[in-house]
């Protein structure tokens, strides 16, 4: 089953073209990761599915239309759509009441178990909980809600690297299984590559790269060269080249494994090498942690 | 962190979804807008307050400082009187926090973008425009009646016993007053009202809803610049008699009343409920009314968000 389907997705602001005709498709039970610098089309992208901003081209959402029929995709999706946005004046315990009231796959008790492994009080109002405590409280909400699409976009920007951790783990453990399809994106790139299944890069409304994480270890490969081997290694035309203490890491696709060894250590390179590879040097900062 | 929260508890994972449940989202959306906007019912309790302690100042000075000898000493108007200037400035109270509100109704979450948590629930754009519709013209009218029926009951009981503590007949300060009578022309009093401002609160929704800033003045010099442009241009001033007789002309609509804008002493035999519903102007104000809150609603389904 298909969770996302987009065919010639466009989205321009006056001349400002934000999604340039992107083509994506995203299967049920998938961690997508969209990942991309600032600007790049990504949010865009993301409020189009959500059903938040209209389009052209062709997009199906969970088989709908989102931007016709938003009203009845809610009840199958969810998102987060940035940080802090929950209500500063609302308790907890009104933010739970609110969502049982008007969800109806909502599980309370699920919702006040993860509020219980928490340090959130359920009298607390938003306003008086840290950023981090605002982020956990929004994804016990959104996790205690059986939604089959989660969106998350930019969902610990701000966050230090303890609520960062907690937030993904939880996410992987409480909450996904195969029925469920999650959509995240991140400037912290190397903090989520390992819940993966899939990976998007998106540059200047443009899709740069569309892979499988297992199709990516399978494709790309890091060489750390010998100065004697570099050459050699030139030769078999790496698409980025970069120093590390004083000698040569390239980075190369669909180059068999077995002749790169030969010119020294090979390994798969990381997502975020593997952006900066791709995106280039100008989009350096989108990919930096 | 009471617990590590990166403990997987299988309990958590293992519980089984629970099935869909029913769901009331127009009752928890009012709800919300009550717990967001407090002072909806604290401005009218608190006007409450104030007439009741005033109320309380003015009966210890009234037996301290007469000897009343019989009903016929006291004008019965001015035993009536405290009773009206009560309910008006509840009214009142509640009318003006409830403009505020509109101001706020689809800005606030703008503002602090909250508006992208509520569209993650399954709430229509819709359903959301109509609950916070609800709270000026259904809720403010019932949170009034719900202060101002007890505010009368407990001057009503003062009066009697200050009554029965010089020698009167408290019954015959009952009839003289008609609590019934007073009581049901409130409830049609706020009925009309809330009829009547459906076009003001729409438009108040709708500038809520479309301007990025300063709403409060969207929403008062768009009207004031076609006053003044009339009157330059043609110098006439039909618009400004139709905006005046819309903001302050309710009671004149609904009420046969012989002295115009004395709401105090409209009485009971001046309601004109068939008058009223039989008023051009009154479906005219419905009908606009409801265009502006259809566009509120329209702004909020199909314009970015932030």
């Amino acid at each position: 089953m298909t969770a996302i389907e987009a065919r010639g997705l466009k989205k321009s602001y006056g001349k400002f073209v934000a999604l340039d005709g992107i083509n994506l498709r995203v299967d049920e039970g998938r961690i997508l990761g969209l990942i991309g610098p600032n600007g790049a089309g990504k949010s865009t992208a993301l409020n189009a599915a959500l059903g938040l901003t209209a389009f052209e081209g062709s997009l199906s959402v969970l088989g709908r239309n989102p931007w016709t029929e938003r009203d009845s995709l809610m009840t199958d999706v969810c998102f987060i759509a940035d940080v802090a946005v929950l209500p500063r004046w609302m308790k907890v315990s009104q933010a739970v009441d609110y969502v049982a009231g008007v969800h109806p796959r909502f599980d309370r008790a699920k919702a006040e178990a993860l509020l219980a492994k928490t340090a959130i009080r359920m009298n607390s109002r938003v306003r008086q909980l840290s950023k981090g405590m605002v982020t956990q409280l929004h994804l016990a909400l959104v996790m205690s809600i059986d939604a089959r699409l989660l969106v998350l976009d930019e969902p610990t920007l701000g966050l230090d690297i303890i609520y960062r951790k907690q937030f993904y783990d939880s996410l992987l453990n409480d909450y996904f299984d195969k029925s469920r399809t999650i959509i995240v994106t991140t400037h912290q790139v190397e903090e989520i590559e390992h819940i993966l299944t899939d990976v998007v890069f998106i540059d200047r409304g443009k899709i740069l790269l569309d892979s499988a994480m297992d199709a990516v270890a399978e494709r790309y490969a890091e060489l750390m060269v010998t100065p004697e081997n570099l050459a050699a290694a030139r030769a078999l035309r790496p698409i980025h080249e970069r120093q590390v203490f004083g000698r040569g890491v390239l980075l190369f696709a669909d180059v068999d494994r077995q002749t790169l060894s030969e010119l020294g250590e090979v390994r798969t390179p990381s997502l975020a090498d593997l952006f900066v590879a791709i995106v280039g040097g100008a989009a350096h900062q989108g990919a930096a942690a | 962190m009471s617990a590590p929260s990166d403990t997987f508890d299988p309990t958590i994972a293992a519980t089984p979804p629970a099935p869909a449940h029913a769901v009331r989202p127009f009752y928890w959306s009012v709800r919300r807008e009550l717990w967001e906007n407090r002072s909806l019912f604290v401005a009218p309790i608190v006007a409450a307050a104030v007439v009741l302690l005033g109320f309380l100042v003015s009966m210890s000075m009234l037996s301290h400082f007469h000897k009343l000898t019989s009903l016929a000493d006291l004008d019965s108007g001015d035993m009536a009187a405290p009773f009206g200037a009560a309910a008006v400035l509840v009214m009142l109270a509640g009318f003006i926090v409830a403009l505020f509100y509109s101001l706020g109704a689809l800005h606030n979450e703008r503002r602090d973008r909250s508006i992208l948590f509520w569209k993650s629930m399954p709430v229509s754009d819709f359903l959301t425009v109509l609950s916070k519709a609800a709270i000026p013209l259904l809720v403010m009218p019932a949170i009034v009646l719900g202060v101002v029926f007890p505010l009368h009951f407990v001057m009503l009981v003062v009066e009697m016993v200050v009554f029965a503590a010089h020698g009167l007949s408290p019954m015959a300060l009952l009839s003289s007053l008609d609590p019934v009578a007073r009581e049901t022309m409130l409830i049609y009093g706020l009925i009309t009202a809330a009829i009547w401002y459906v076009p003001v609160f729409g438009w108040l929704f709708l500038v809520s809803g479309w301007a990025r800033r300063v709403t409060f003045l969207w929403a008062i010099l768009p009207p004031i610049g076609l006053c003044v442009f009339e009157q330059i241009a043609l110098g006439t001033h039909h618009i400004a008699n139709l905006l005046g007789h819309r903001l302050f002309g309710a009671a004149d609509a609904a009420f046969n009343s012989p002295t115009p804008g004395s709401a105090l002493h409209i009485m009971v035999a001046d309601m004109d409920p068939l008058g009223f519903i039989g008023r051009l102007d009154v479906w005219l104000g419905i009908v606009i009314g409801a265009a502006f809150f259809g566009a509120a609603v329209w702004l909020r389904r199909y314009r970015d968000p932030i």
